[in-house]
């Protein structure tokens, strides 16, 4: 058992203990810094897998901007603890979808060649090329990542683009109109 | 015990997905949902990822990016409607938007 290892064992505890603990606590402000631990081994994990860009990414724009966005709505909307009890059928129903996704998931694992020898190991980064005939080659550096954007993925980062505007003016849109509620339109 | 394989990291994201989705089913304060839907699509992130490294192929990677992109965009919009229902309701908790029962 090497360092990746105990490294990899250690924060996929961190970010599955984190979403645990962010669903059962009933005070949203302790649940959305549960959730900043869990993506934050999120990142961790990115971090073994050798997406560097993405890990950074992870921590900037997950734990950074989204999270941040939550614990000001939590503030402006003073939401209080969850009252009541969590009722029992909506308990049962979720733990069934979860296990039958689950079993989904070993069946894939099982019987796909997923989890076959030949795939089951990691291989050598190549960092020499970029392209391998059709396909975009995985790499450690970032100029690989903007080749990817810039070339295949021209048009969906158009959309994305475009996307982020729609969503702008949207969000604008949504809080002037509740201002106005009950005016002249 | 044996060194890590990628399908670790599929359980891995297997569990994330499935805590997510059981956060979204049993809570009731709306936002606790949306970040219950942020943790699934992070389960599903580490998938694309994983399976991006094992195939040394970028578009999994790629992918995620544009994940990311419409996650933020979602928490954006998802927090504004909520500003503006809590503005109409003076509430958050799923059972108290029961316009369209009965």
């Amino acid at each position: 058992m090497n360092a990746v290892d105990i490294l990899f064992y250690f924060f996929a505890t961190l970010s599955v203990g984190g979403g645990l603990l962010m669903i059962m606590s009933r005070h949203p402000v302790p649940a959305a810094l549960f959730m900043i631990i869990s993506l934050v081994s999120v990142a961790a994990l990115f971090v073994l897998l050798e997406a560097f860009f993405l890990a950074i990414l992870q921590v900037l724009v997950y734990a950074g901007a989204v999270m941040v966005l939550f614990l000001f709505i939590i503030m402006l909307l003073d939401v209080g603890p969850d009252g009541g009890k969590v009722s029992r059928i909506k308990v049962i129903s979720g733990l069934a979808g979860c296990l039958s996704f689950g079993i989904l998931v070993v069946l894939l694992l099982q019987f796909s060649g997923i989890g076959s020898a030949e795939s089951g190991s990691w291989q050598e980064i190549q960092t020499t090329e970029q392209v391998n005939g059709d396909s975009l080659l995985f790499s450690t550096s970032l100029k690989n990542f903007g080749y990817g954007l810039f070339t295949k993925y021209m048009l969906p980062i158009q959309v994305a683009g475009f996307l982020l505007l729609a969503a702008m003016v949207g969000v604008i849109v949504l809080s002037k109109k509740s201002l106005t509620s009950g005016g002249t339109e | 015990m044996e060194t890590v394989t990628p399908q670790h990291f599929l359980v891995l994201s297997f569990l994330l997905f499935a805590v997510g989705f059981l956060g979204v089913v049993i809570r009731r304060n709306l936002l606790l949902v949306l970040m219950s839907l942020e943790l699934m699509l992070n389960g599903v992130n580490v998938a694309l990822v994983s399976f991006s490294r094992t195939s040394l192929n970028l578009d999994g990677s790629l992918f995620v990016f544009f994940i990311m992109t419409v996650a933020a965009t979602e928490v954006a919009v998802g927090l504004a409607l909520l500003v503006a229902l809590y503005k109409k309701r003076q509430s958050v908790f799923s059972e108290d938007i029961s316009l369209l029962k009965n």
